[in-house]
Order: C-alpha cells, then sequence, then structure tokens
C-alpha cells in the first residue's frame, strides 16, 4: 500500500535516533577529534602507544583485569555449580549475599576493600593480634584485585548458574557410568557444556575490570590503571588530547574484547553493569 | 548420587568464603555507621547520630539522584521502549547494528563517555552547569539495559500473529502498539525499569566526570565522605545507600524472574 507517510517502525525509532546522534554519535567524533588537535596531530597515537609510562599502565591494566577475570571464573564457578547441585537450609541466603554487591558502585567496594585490608582493617588488626604482624594491602594493586573480585563475582555467579541450571544431566550420568572421576566429569562435560557462559561473564568482567574507576580513586590516587592515568591526564596536567586518545585506545580494546567474546559465545554476551 | 567428601567439601569452602568475603565488610560498614566510637567497638554504644549528621551534609546528594534516576526512567522508557518495539518490527542487519551501537555504553569505559560528552558540550555553560548533563550521561549509560530488556520480550512473543489479530480488527497501527504491544511487553518494561533505576542511583564513572560542586548525586558525595570524613560518618552514608539500594534489587530480581518466565509458557 503506498503511503507518504514515514512508518509507524520508523517513527517509533525517532527519540532514539535523535538521541544517539546528539549524544553518542558526535560527542564520539568529537572526543576523536580532540585527541588529534594537538600539536602532534595523528602522531600522537604513535607517540602514546610507544610511551613507556602509558605501556607500562596499560599492560598493568590488562594484567589485573586478566587476573581477577581468571579468580572470579574460578570462585564464581564453584559456587554456582555447589549452589546449583545443592538443596539446603540457607541456600537462598547464600545465594542473596553473593548477589547483593552486584549493584555498588566502584567506589563503594573500594571502602569494602579499605574496611577489610586498609590500615584500620579487619585483616591487620587480626594480623596484630595473632602474629603481631602489619597486613595493609588496600591501596596497592593487591587492593584493587581484590575490589574488582568483590564486584565480578556477582555477576560471573548469576550468569554461570543460569547456565548450569540448563546442562544436561543425562550426559554426567553417562560419563560417570563409564567411570570418570569427579575432575574428569568437570574437565570433559561440565566445563565445557558450561563454556558459552564462562567466555560471556569472563568477557564481561575483563570488560568491567578495564574501565573501572571508582574502586582505584577510592582506594589511592598512585594506582596507575589506565582510567587513573586518564583522569589524571584530564584533570591535573590538562593534557586533553593525550586523555582523548587513551580514552579511545581503552574504548576499542575493551569493545573489540567484548565483541570477539560474543563471537566465540554465539552472542551470549550480556549487558555489563 | 554419590557423594564425594572432599570434591564436597572444597566446594563448600570456597562458596562460604567467598559469602564471607563479600558480606564482612558490609556489615563492618553498618556496624560501623550506627556506632558511636568504630575504634572502641560497638561497646562505646548504638547512634543514629551519624544517620543524621549524613543527612544533613548530604541530603541535598539523596535527593539529586532520586531526581535524576527517576528522570533517567521516564527518558529511557519514552526512547527505549518505542525503540525496542521498530528493532523487534524490523528485524535485520540494520537493527543488529543500531543496537550494536546504542549499546557501546556498556562497553566503552564511562570515564571515555564523559570526556567526550565534555568535549562536546563543556563550553554550554548552562547546560555543563545543570543536573540534566549528569542526566544525559545516566541516560547514554542505561538505555542499551532497557532497550534489550524490552527486546527480549518481543523476541519470545508472537508479536505478529498478535497485531494481525488485532489488524484485522481494524485497529491502527498506533493502538496496536499501545493495546497490543505494549502490555505483552510489561515483564520486560518492568525488569528494565527496575535495572535502570538501580544503575542510575549508583552510577559513578561518568558522574564523576560531569558533576559540579553544585551537582553532587550519591555516590560522589559518598567519594567525598570517604576521602574526607571520620569513618561512622562515611559508614553511616554507605548504609544509607545499601537501604536504598537493597529494595530495588530484590525487586529487580524477582521482575528479571518473571520477565525470563514469559517466554517459557
Amino acid at each position: 500500500m503506498p503511503h507518504l507517510k514515514p512508518s509507524f517502525p520508523l517513527l517509533a525509532a525517532l527519540p532514539l535516533a535523535i538521541f544517539t546522534l546528539a549524544f553518542l554519535a558526535l560527542p564520539l567524533v568529537r572526543l576523536f577529534a580532540a585527541s588529534v588537535e594537538g600539536e602532534a596531530g595523528f602522531a600522537l597515537y604513535g607517540e602514546v602507544l610507544t610511551n613507556p609510562r602509558y605501556l607500562t599502565s596499560l599492560w598493568d591494566t590488562v594484567l589485573v583485569s586478566a587476573a581477577v577475570t581468571l579468580a572470579a571464573l574460578a570462585v564464581s564457578t564453584t559456587a554456582a555449580l555447589f549452589l546449583q547441585r545443592n538443596r539446603f537450609l540457607g541456600r537462598s541466603l547464600l545465594i542473596s549475599v553473593l548477589t547483593f554487591p552486584m549493584a555498588f558502585p566502584g567506589v563503594v567496594v573500594g571502602f569494602m576493600i579499605i574496611l577489610l585490608g586498609g590500615r584500620q582493617g579487619l585483616i591487620n588488626d587480626l594480623a596484630k593480634d595473632l602474629f603481631s604482624t602489619r597486613a595493609v594491602f588496600a591501596y596497592s594493586m593487591v587492593g584493587l584485585f581484590f575490589g574488582y573480585l568483590y564486584f565480578s563475582i556477582p555477576r560471573v555467579l548469576l550468569t554461570v548458574m543460569a547456565a548450569a541450571e540448563k546442562l544436561n544431566p543425562e550426559l554426567e550420568e553417562a560419563a560417570r557410568s563409564l567411570g570418570a572421576g569427579p575432575w574428569r566429569l568437570l574437565k570433559d562435560v561440565i566445563l565445557p557444556g558450561l563454556a558459552p557462559a564462562l567466555v560471556a561473564s569472563g568477557a564481561i568482567a575483563f570488560a568491567t575490570a578495564m574501565g573501572a574507576f571508582g574502586t582505584a580513586f577510592t582506594l589511592a590516587t598512585n594506582i596507575d590503571v589506565l582510567p587513573m592515568v586518564i583522569y589524571t591526564e584530564f584533570t591535573l596536567s590538562a593534557n586533553i588530547a593525550t586523555a582523548c586518545a587513551l580514552s579511545i585506545v581503552l574504548g576499542l580494546v575493551t569493545w573489540v574484547l567484548l565483541l570477539i567474546a560474543r563471537g566465540l559465545s554465539g552472542g551470549a554476551v550480556a549487558a555489563a553493569g | 548420587m554419590k557423594k564425594r567428601p572432599l570434591v564436597f567439601s572444597l566446594q563448600l569452602f570456597v562458596t562460604l568464603f567467598a559469602c564471607a568475603f563479600l558480606i564482612t565488610p558490609a556489615i563492618m560498614s553498618i556496624a560501623a555507621g550506627v556506632t558511636v566510637n568504630y575504634f572502641k567497638g560497638l561497646e562505646s554504644g548504638v547512634t543514629l547520630k551519624w544517620v543524621g549528621q549524613v543527612w544533613e551534609l548530604y541530603a541535598d546528594s539523596i535527593w539529586l539522584s532520586l531526581l535524576i534516576a527517576v528522570t533517567c526512567l521516564i527518558a529511557t522508557l519514552i526512547i527505549g521502549v518505542p525503540a525496542a518495539y521498530s528493532l523487534a518490527k524490523r528485524p535485520g542487519r540494520l537493527s543488529r547494528v543500531i543496537e550494536e551501537f546504542v549499546s557501546l555504553p556498556v562497553a566503552i569505559p564511562g570515564l571515555a563517555l564523559a570526556l567526550a560528552l565534555l568535549q562536546l558540550y563543556g563550553t554550554m555553560k548552562g547546560f555543563r552547569l545543570s543536573w540534566t548533563f549528569i542526566l544525559v550521561g545516566h541516560v547514554l549509560y542505561t538505555l542499551p539495559f532497557m532497550i534489550r530488556s524490552v527486546l527480549a520480550i518481543f523476541a519470545v512473543i508472537d508479536l505478529k500473529t498478535l497485531e494481525e489479530g488485532a489488524a484485522t480488527l481494524g485497529a491502527s497501527q498506533w493502538r496496536r502498539f499501545l493495546d497490543v504491544a505494549l502490555p505483552n511487553a510489561l515483564p520486560g518494561i518492568l525488569a528494565g525499569s527496575l535495572t535502570v533505576v538501580t544503575l542510575s542511583i549508583g552510577e559513578f564513572n561518568l558522574t564523576w566526570m560531569l558533576h559540579t560542586p553544585l551537582t553532587k548525586t550519591l555516590p560522589v558525595g559518598l567519594a567525598d565522605s570517604y576521602a574526607s570524613m571520620r569513618l561512622e560518618v562515611a559508614s553511616a552514608y554507605t548504609l544509607v545507600f545499601f537501604v536504598m539500594i537493597a529494595p530495588l534489587l530484590v525487586a529487580m530480581q524477582i521482575a528479571a524472574q518473571r520477565a525470563q518466565r514469559v517466554g517459557q509458557e
């Protein structure tokens, strides 16, 4: 049927089109323009990517994010399988405890880590009382690791639990009747079955850790992860072109990684929080 | 099934250890927020003095966070729900690219997005200095969650058949959207709404860059209190945040479960 009016579905997408153009597309273009407007021009990207300080920081950020991802996957998968397969009093309470921190902003997580591992933290108090030694780890990369672990566990747990629910129990029965021990079962049956969920939630944990800022901000200003470096360049050094270029590098690295993970997991990478 | 004691105890240990790691500091923080003197412990007495002090110092930031969360919800409903409808009606390559593009704020660090907004709009003082600047950041960040939540429902209900039924009865496109698509999408809209409000109240990465001394939100105030207030006040403020966020989280999980069940019926 011929008609001159724009179709309804197109009209329905109009608010999104306007908002996205004004507040996402144009700002990103402007961000890129600002990164090459300095004296160095496009060569700034070369400088940024060969500068030892920025490279070390990028490397540290990737390392701590990767370590957190592995640790969160190990802890959350173990807990998810346990909670999925055993029914006991207090099970739902444990699930609530393990998912409650999901909505904590990075700053709150940083404060939690200070309460645990800070100068007046629980661990330091215990170490003083029991072993007359000091145990302060909050204000360093170690503290950051635990902070990122704190907010990664709930996210990975929810994804893996949902996937564990859909595993086919008959496969495990078959493997067990063929004489497979618990480790073989885990390695050859359970983990391959969970693989898409593990890749998906691992990617989210990694991406979130790469971009996290609030936790490092609360713990210490001298933790040189890339988001902190960008923040310092922008506010303290007023090095705007560099801050913009580093933001684009960080954004690209994270986005490409999520894209790859989604390809691997068959579209299961859900939204990060 | 035969229980293997070693495997079972190892799993139990890891699970309990993870629980302890997550809950201990939260409990410490709650306790510190109502303790007269944290360093003397709970024996020094229980008080609401610190919570009162938080209210005096930071009530503005709490109200602003609520205002932004509610307006952010309204904006994501107006922008996101019709958009999800149109993406569902026209599935294909272009829709996937659009969905991918509007989801960028989930993948790109908030700091980078905030820098981008500042570069483009930083010189428009009236906009830059008002709370609507923060609102834009929050809508940008939460919109993908609303769109996906609603889109997930449209993907499992048979929208086409439902609408064809309505069309043969003479319903216009507008009526079909209002009377057929919207009511069916309600579980997804509800789940998405709760996610949007929860994320908006807790958003820090973007907000820290976008805020001004006169537009501080709750998490910005929290960062401020962690840096400059005594531990009891910082803890009491965190307690206020927990109290605000806990019911939202519970409701969010129930809504998400209900939305998931839509496809299974």
